[in-house]
């Protein structure tokens, strides 16, 4: 087995729950309902927990501490999908993001619990569980405010059409996607891409919202090989400055 | 310094109990997934009920400091997910203790596949299931907020995973 391509595939996955654990923790005191600001810090706590779980299977393989792997890397050594890191916007974004993130996360942990590699396989089998609450408010949430007023519907649609290339970035290939796949270690992104687009499509057709022809997308990559868009250093400088005053701080 | 036994360090640690429902113990909530003993070195095997619960540590701690008490120094405490925590590992006896603390206890996680059973979890007051989930989301990352519609009053339950 190639500790490569594996601490690539640990790298992304981990990269992407940390990054948008701390964009849903901006929620904290934000939401536009209590119940949302809960849910979003809940969901934010799940991912930075799960993120940290990820870091430090990387680190048993030989990469730096969590924390260190956390908060004192610069942008160009994330490979987080660039959907992760767009700031929050308003709430239909937050929302819809969440929707086509943790849709692919599920799926995609899914598919890990039956990883040749075992301890990827083992924390799998939990996060998939811990997903199923995140999904469950995402398709609640899209199926209510997709089929309630005009401005909700029009909104959604809006951040619907805004957000679909980006989520497309999700699935941008890796290098090391054959020998993963020969070694039965991820089944890779194109097989989760085709069950990601199924399953989005079967909520979405719940609601009044209309998803445009696949074939008509430009994904949005670069994220996975460290080319972000502006808005990722500055979340870093903000999360590790928190870090640098109190690095014994519990996350 | 006698022979301690498995039962023993199982006993000792009836009285650790979860920082955040003073009234369960960890062997009851199922997060000590195994103990092992050579000579007087013990070993102990745990795992979190959510990945991310920061009170793992603090559980940690909390084991490492009641085996001290009882004279034990050779302590080893390793968390991993090799067989992961669901809430059916939460006993019997941990159940009645939640119930009694006013936290309805989780129903059977493989019923979780139907959204009913967090539609209408059942009251911990009046047992009645007239009830309504407000958010899936609680105070804690393993606690759902509901309300019962008789006693007309929120309760929390104990997520089932
Ligand atoms: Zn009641």
């Amino acid at each position: 087995m190639d500790n490569l391509a594996l601490k690539e595939l640990l790298y992304k996955i981990a990269d992407d729950q940390l990054i948008l654990g701390h964009r849903n923790s901006e929620w904290t005191g934000m939401g536009p309902l209590l119940e949302e600001d809960i849910a979003f810090s809940s969901m934010a706590q799940d991912k930075i927990g799960q993120s940290h779980a990820l870091y430090s299977i990387l680190h048993e393989l030989g990469e730096q501490d969590p924390d260190t792997i956390a908060f004192t890397r610069n942008a160009e050594q994330f490979h987080n999908c660039i959907l992760t890191e767009l700031p929050n916007g308003e709430y239909d974004f937050s929302l819809m993001r969440h929707f086509f993130y943790d849709t692919a996360e599920i799926i995609r942990f899914d598919m890990l619990t039956v990883s040749s590699y075992k301890p990827l396989a083992e924390l799998a089998v939990k996060v998939r569980a811990e997903l199923r609450y995140h999904t469950l408010h995402a398709n609640t949430w899209i199926k209510q405010l997709g089929n309630a007023t005009e401005e909700s519907i029009a909104r959604l649609q809006r951040s619907l059409d805004h957000a679909l290339p980006y989520a497309l970035g999700i699935f941008e290939e890796s290098p090391y996607e054959k020998q993963l796949i020969a070694d039965g270690i991820f089944e890779g992104e194109v097989a989760l891409m085709e069950n990601w687009k199924n399953r989005v499509e079967e909520i979405i057709e719940q609601t009044q919202l209309h998803l445009p022809g696949w074939s008509t997308l430009n994904p949005v990559y670069g994220g996975r090989s460290g080319k972000h868009s502006e808005h990722l250093q500055p979340l870093l400088d903000e999360m590790s400055e928190v870090f640098k005053i109190d690095p014994g701080a519990e996350w | 310094m006698q022979t301690i036994t498995k039962e023993d360090i199982y006993t000792w640690l009836e009285d650790v109990k979860d920082p955040e429902i003073p009234v369960l113990s960890l062997v009851d909530l199922g997060v000590i997934t195994n103990v092992t003993l050579d000579n007087n070195k013990v070993h102990i095997e745990m795992t979190p009920t959510f990945v991310g619960c920061p009170a793992m540590d603090m559980m940690k701690q909390d084991v490492s400091d009641m085996l001290r008490s009882k004279g034990i120094e050779d302590i080893s405490i390793n968390i991993s997910f090799k067989e992961p925590w669901t809430s059916d590992k939460i006993s019997e006896k941990g159940k009645q203790a939640l119930k009694q603390f006013g936290l309805a206890p989780p129903p059977p996680g493989n019923l979780f596949s139907d959204i009913d059973i967090l539609e209408h979890a059942a009251c911990p007051r009046c047992n009645g299931t007239n009830t309504d989930l407000k958010n899936p989301f609680g105070p804690t990352l393993c606690r759902s907020i509901h309300y019962c519609n008789d006693c007309r009053e929120a309760f929390e339950q104990f997520k089932p995973l």
